[in-house]
């Protein structure tokens, strides 16, 4: 079997293979399904039910993707570099923190500067999570994946301790959370009676505005030059230190970014169980979007739709919610294997 | 000061010590092998999982603990297989690629569990290995109780941390897989299998994690619960850097990191002052940077890591 490199991958290919990619996750999941004794068929009936079937399973299924687009970009943006930036979950905690430091209170101001005030707390909050990291990467080689995974423990009892200390609602009776963000300063809800909030928009402004950076700026040049070859980009007399200090901030802020749209959209206040996991269902969606921006909205809507709807499935026949891991999981798996495909013809010959 | 000594001097501290660095010496040497053959594997922390699952879910059900062992090491090997075939022939992304096995064998791990024990409110416990009676060394005043008396996966793991330096520096299959590391087209040259090798390795490291993450159900505990290995396998891979990739500094690194992480333990009784605890639980893991950051400005990585290898290919 050899790998040639194609030159340039045909549109359908890149579009068709994450799509090929998420069916081939959803039927090799049926074999978990069939062991634990589920009619396959009906368990994807009622996931797709439990994602898309009514008006409340759709914005229940668009809440969850906001923070999902965001982080997925967060990663997107930092991978395109070749920075691995696997922290996004303990950024999204530290946005989400700050966004309540400054909004629950401390700053009693009208809503029109509080809001873009905490959005722009959490942001900075998520990037300044990546600056130790990449920092570390940039001058002594230490391997970011490594700092960055440790980070999320560190920043978990961090949140932890903040939420049964100075950060505690008095008026919580002793649960750990953080007092509740300002109405004036919560993100309006787009549907009346549902979860679905502002957030969504916000995220969809991140998606244009990485875009518009990726392939209308210079420093979206320099990136994803850096990316491809660093020393190819050093040799063309890019700074490339400089260039993945800035990466590394932008996907730390916009991981921040995800934690202050669940405190100001969804929860209100911080608690330690905010994000099930969004950070690692950000790596799944930037890979199932090929690291492209416009793709990471489909991409976190399919990551979504499976856990949104494998929570009602479960509910309703008794199979562990956990089969959404699983296919979300699997799917990460099967979509690397369906970018060789985009990447390379695969030849099956001697030689 | 008095105190500190008295935690010092004690042989319970010790033997927690050992006890403590036994899950990371299985995870440390099973991460090492892998990269010495040149590929990463952040799979550890999902395999850490499976293992600890999957071995005590044998037991659970019947089967005795040593079978419960080989069978968790077989889960291990059957992960580290899926990573080798998709990094080494492949060629795909071993960052990427180990996290999307740490995601799948967590959540299969998980899921298993859930519908083979549904109905569970307080997980079931099992029988876990007992110390073993080493006649007059496990006697012996202070290194008794300190040392000698131990589960038997403890001395297993010691065991192992030998043969591996053993297969390392003085068996032919040692060297060429050192050298798989470094330059596989010299492997190559020998008419070697350099896929075979690399594939080989990451399967007997992943099976060690997997025994790793089954003492912590089988000796330390006795029973399964969800998160219990907690980042362990991310420390394994910084304490591997931490190692320069050595099994002897290996087994002194994942000690050390045992006597710091049962030290901050007992300080935490010992010394009533208002320090949040999480502050103590937050050690290990700043610990873990530390001592990559230390040791970063020496660290001789394995040449070929994390680079694939394709046949005829410079």
């Amino acid at each position: 079997m050899r790998l040639e490199p194609r030159d340039h991958p045909p549109l359908w290919l890149s579009i068709g293979a994450p799509i090929a990619a998420a069916l081939l996750a959803l039927v090799l999941s049926a074999i978990p399904l069939t062991w634990a004794g589920a009619a396959v068929g009906e368990a994807y009936r009622l996931i797709f039910e439990g994602a898309a079937g009514s008006l409340f399973a759709l914005t229940e299924t668009l809440a969850r993707v906001t923070p999902l687009i965001l982080t997925g970009l967060a990663a997107a943006v930092a991978f395109r570099a070749k920075l691995w930036n696997i922290g996004a979950e303990g950024q999204l905690y530290m946005g989400a923190l700050a966004a309540v430091a400054l909004g629950a209170g401390a700053l009693n101001l009208p809503g029109i500067v509080l809001a873009p005030l905490i959005l722009l707390a959490g942001a900075l909050a998520g990037a300044m999570m990546m600056l130790g990291p990449t920092w570390l990467k940039l001058r002594l080689g230490v391997d970011e994946v490594v700092t960055t995974l440790l980070l999320n423990f560190i920043v978990l009892l961090f949140v932890q301790m903040m939420l049964e200390g100075p950060m505690q609602d008095p008026m919580s009776m002793g649960w750990p959370q953080s007092a509740p963000v300002l109405d004036q300063a919560a993100l309006p809800k787009l549907v009346e009676k549902t979860r679905l909030h502002a957030g969504l928009l916000i995220a969809l402004a991140a998606v244009g505005l990485v875009w518009l950076m990726e392939n209308r700026t210079i420093f979206g040049f320099e990136a994803r030059a850096v990316g491809a070859n660093a020393a190819a980009a050093r040799f063309a007399g890019m700074s490339v230190p400089s260039v993945m200090l800035r990466v590394g901030l932008i996907s730390g802020a916009l991981a921040g970014l995800a934690g202050v749209c669940e405190v100001a959209g969804l929860k209100g206040y911080v608690t330690q169980d905010l994000s099930p996991g969004y950070g690692y269902g950000g790596i799944v969606v930037a890979m199932l979007a090929r690291l492209n921006p416009l793709g990471v909205v489909p991409a976190a809507i399919f990551v979504a739709g499976v856990f949104v709807g494998a929570d009602s499935m479960s509910r309703a026949i008794g199979v562990s919610s956990y089969i959404a891991d699983l296919i979300v999981a699997t799917s990460l798996l099967v979509m690397l294997l369906a970018s060789l495909v985009v990447q390379f013809h695969i030849r099956f010959r001697a030689g | 000061m008095a105190e500190i000594l008295d935690i010092l001097i004690s042989a319970s501290f010790w033997a927690a010590a050992l006890r403590i660095a036994t899950p990371l010496i299985f995870g440390v040497l099973g991460e090492l092998i892998c990269e010495r053959a040149g590929v990463l594997n952040l799979g550890i922390e999902g395999i850490f999982t499976a293992g600890a699952m999957s071995g005590w879910m044998a037991v659970y059900l019947g089967a005795d603990l040593w079978t419960g062992l080989l069978i968790a090491a077989l889960v291990g090997a059957a992960f580290g297989l899926l990573h080798g075939s998709l990094t080494v022939p492949l060629g795909l992304s071993q960052h990427v690629t180990g996290i999307g096995i740490t995601l799948l064998a967590t959540s299969l791990a998980y899921f298993t569990y859930r519908m083979t024990l549904p109905d569970v409110t307080s997980p079931p416990r099992i029988e876990p290995f007992q110390p073993v009676d080493l006649g007059f060394l496990s006697e012996l005043p202070f290194l008794g109780p300190a040392l000698f008396q131990h589960t038997p996966l403890t001395y297993l793991a010691l065991a192992l941390v030998a043969v591996t330096a053993y297969v390392f520096y003085r068996t032919p299959l040692g060297l060429a897989l050192r050298t798989v590391g470094e330059n596989p087209a010299a492997v190559e040259a020998q008419g070697i299998s350099v896929y075979g090798l690399r594939i080989g390795a990451v399967m007997a490291g992943s099976a060690l994690m997997a025994m790793g993450g089954a003492f912590l159900t089988m000796s330390a505990f006795n029973a399964f619960f969800f998160e219990m290995v907690n980042g362990r396998g991310w420390i394994c891979i910084a304490l591997v850097v931490f190692a320069s990739w050595r099994p002897g500094k290996a087994l002194l690194g994942a000690i050390l990191f045992g006597a710091f992480d049962a030290f901050q333990l007992r300080l935490q009784q010992e010394i009533a002052v208002d320090i949040p605890y999480q502050i103590f639980l937050m050690m290990p893991y700043v610990l873990s940077i530390l001592a990559l950051v230390v040791m970063s400005r020496r660290a001789a990585y394995p040449k070929a890591l994390m680079i694939p290898y394709r046949k005829g290919e410079r």
